[in-house]
């Protein structure tokens, strides 16, 4: 067993957490309060390569894995959660669909330029009627003459009003439940594609989070992912790489408030000593980094299997689980470090404890997640 | 064009270098290894005239040290550099730097010379500034300290602005050279992610001491005539003084002051 990383780990870890300092945090404050992240901003993470971090050169990528893409997650989610989920969509969700069940046309049309960050992508699977209950969807796509006519609606859809292309789960096939589910590509220049209203979120402001409408749009029928019927599971094993994603970012997240809070401890004083004296707040310290340390250890763990070709779903569940909620505690104790500071805006612990509560909701609430692990435990 | 770049592996001592009080040497235990933060500076230019320059330009890192610097040629490698060579064995240790001018003026020599050696003004950790110059006058070729511009850049001239006290010196060499660069010169890049990925498939050639046919007089402690004799913190003294009295006498009494310190 060797629990260090690698040298190229280490210094993609520098080299994150360097730019996330020069780029990222300066700036995260404001994306907060504008609701708004600069495209910019999303063009350097492309020119540095963060997009293409677990998928292979031949197809735009930068050739190293999952665990690299982790680590890289928690750097960018350290400085900006908003930044970091719309980070992970794109990869986990947007991205990584392309590589893992594309036709090699796919590969080529949409991986390589979504892995080298020339175009944006987003996954579109949650609908009004149809959130943890994802098999439920409504949206249907019909085959008339050579193209899929979509209608239907999808919410809460990341980088939904930004992207370039989404992948969508429809109804492909009626009355055949889950096996009549496909994924379907479609470019957001389509017509009868539609950006409805986006939301104003308690958290996770800069990222952008929309209603997508289907009116009639079509779209080439080469536009199916991999084969028509199997959208139930690749929507789940899509899942189960995202969560590797979310509980990356969880750590991140957390991982600021801890900084915050050490730096705030060492500051401010009552009592005529520095707060970090007091054993009350040692030990609010001392938890948070012993739980965040475990949160970062499964994660990397789930990355891992999945890097070695195992089967992870159960991990990335725990990590994710685990990761999410040892975030909204790492926060909520941040801001209690902080006192009546914490609970303005002039420190960013109040921001970390709005982005830290997503990650116990999207890619599988804390519940499914339970249930998840619980199958899975059944199972054996 | 061919371009050697000198980088060392110093310890990272951002917020306050350890002196062990014993032995009066910098304690290494426990802190991280990183590239001479003005070293960067050179690699950034070395990478700029590369992409920049017509031609067919080659980057070589070049470091003396401890296997470890391995590490930290990887990260050149990882920024763009073409080659990075390490000199390594156990006679050149304890080398000061007019040893490590030596065996790094031979290294250039047994690489096949070069047109341009770019160093960075000094290493955090010794702060001689020595080196550059040293190596300059190994291989017997012109060069500048501080630098903080390449005005022009021929295979037959460079002419280059330097950072003097009070102001800036222009001056114009033959090639092959060397400079010395200060920050004011770029600002280095971050390596890529693709180039942290190539890094970790080149490899970083060794040479030790018989693959540069070095004279082992020359080299390491044997080739070092400085001795360190002691290394320690400077105690810094305050002794304030309060003035009274009108605004002039108060004036006089401070130019009498500081003109009895010797400081006027
Ligand atoms: C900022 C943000 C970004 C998002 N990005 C995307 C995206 O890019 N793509 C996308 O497709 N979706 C996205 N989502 C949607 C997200 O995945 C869903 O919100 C999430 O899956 C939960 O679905 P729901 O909101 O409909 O909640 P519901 O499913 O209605 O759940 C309500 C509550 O009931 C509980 N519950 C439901 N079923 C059970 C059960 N069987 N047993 C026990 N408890 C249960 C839940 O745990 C929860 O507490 C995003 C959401 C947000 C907020």
């Amino acid at each position: 067993m060797d629990f260090a990383l690698s040298q190229e780990h280490q210094l993609i870890v520098r080299t994150v957490r360097e730019f996330a300092e020069r780029e990222i945090i300066p700036y995260a404050a404001g994306w907060d309060e504008q609701e708004f992240i600069p495209a910019s901003v999303f063009t350097s993470m492309g020119e540095l390569g963060l997009f293409g971090l677990p998928f292979p050169e031949e197809y735009g990528g930068v050739d190293a894995d999952s665990l690299a893409y982790a680590l890289a997650v928690e750097e960018v989610s350290r400085g900006s959660g908003s930044l970091g989920l719309s980070y992970a969509a794109h990869v986990s969700l947007g991205t990584s669909p392309f590589y893992r069940f594309g036709s090699e046309e796919q590969k080529r049309r949409w991986l390589i330029p979504c892995a080298q960050g020339d175009m944006l992508s987003a996954f579109a699977l949650t609908e009004p009627n149809a959130g943890s209950d994802a098999g439920a969807t409504e949206t249907t796509a019909v085959l008339e003459d050579d193209r899929w006519v979509i209608n239907g609606s999808k919410c809460f859809i990341t980088n939904g009003s930004l992207a370039d292309v989404v992948i969508l789960t429809a109804v492909t096939e009626r009355g055949k439940g889950h096996r009549g589910i496909s994924n379907l590509i479609v470019p957001t220049d389509s017509e009868g594609f539609r950006v409805g209203s986006s939301y104003h979120k308690l958290g996770l402001k800069g990222s952008d989070t929309v209603e997508l409408f289907f009116d009639d749009c079509s779209v080439p029928q080469e536009n199916v992912l991999g084969t028509p019927g199997q959208g139930f599971g690749q929507f789940l094993e899509i899942l189960d790489g995202g969560r590797i994603g979310i509980a990356a970012m969880a750590v991140g997240i957390a991982q600021a408030s801890l900084e915050a809070s050490l730096t705030y401890a060492r500051q401010r004083v009552q009592f005529g000593k520095p707060i970090g004296r007091f054993q009350a707040i040692q030990f609010k310290l001392a938890d948070m980094a012993m739980e965040i340390e475990m949160a970062r250890h499964a994660t990397w763990r789930a990355a891992w299997l999945k890097d070695q070709g195992k089967p992870f779903t159960k991990e990335a569940a725990m990590a994710k689980l685990f990761a999410s909620e040892v975030s909204v505690r790492a926060a909520l104790e941040a801001v209690q470090i902080h006192g009546g500071y914490g609970y303005t805006e002039e420190f960013p612990v109040g921001r970390y404890l709005r982005d830290a509560k997503l990650t116990t909701i999207g890619e599988g609430t804390s519940e499914i997640l339970r249930l998840v692990i619980a199958r899975r435990l059944q199972e054996m | 064009m061919r371009i050697v770049v000198c980088v060392k592996q110093v310890p990272e001592t951002t917020e306050s270098a350890k002196i062990n009080p014993e032995t009066g040497t910098l304690m290494r235990e426990g802190v991280a290894s990183i590239t001479n933060p003005f070293d960067m500076y050179a690699l950034e230019e070395a990478l700029r005239i590369k992409e920049k320059q017509e031609g067919d330009h080659e980057v070589v890192a070049l470091s003396m040290g401890p296997p470890q610097a391995q590490e930290m040629l990887k990260e050149a490698l990882a920024l763009g550099c073409d080659r990075a060579v390490l000199l390594s064995d156990r006679a050149f240790a304890g080398a000061d730097t007019l040893a490590t001018a030596y065996t790094l003026a031979r290294a250039i020599e047994t690489l096949g010379g070069c047109d341009l050696v770019l160093c960075g003004k000094q290493a955090v950790d010794g702060d001689t500034a020595q080196v550059g110059p040293g190596v300059a006058e190994e291989l017997d070729i012109p060069h500048a300290t501080y630098v903080r511009k390449i005005a022009s850049l021929s295979p037959q001239a460079i002419e280059v602005e330097r950072l003097v006290e009070g102001g800036i010196e222009q001056v114009e060499m033959t090639m092959p050279a060397l400079l010395t660069v200060v920050k004011e010169i770029n600002e280095p890049r971050l390596p890529s992610l693709r180039g942290i990925m190539k890094a970790k498939r080149m490899e970083v050639t060794v040479w030790d001491a018989a693959e540069l046919a070095v004279d082992a007089e020359r080299v390491g402690l044997a080739g070092s005539p400085t001795e360190v004799v002691k290394v320690f913190t400077p105690q810094l003294e305050k002794d304030t003084q309060i003035l009274e009295g009108s605004p002039d006498e108060q004036a006089k009494q401070l130019i009498h002051g500081l003109r009895q310190a010797g400081l006027m």
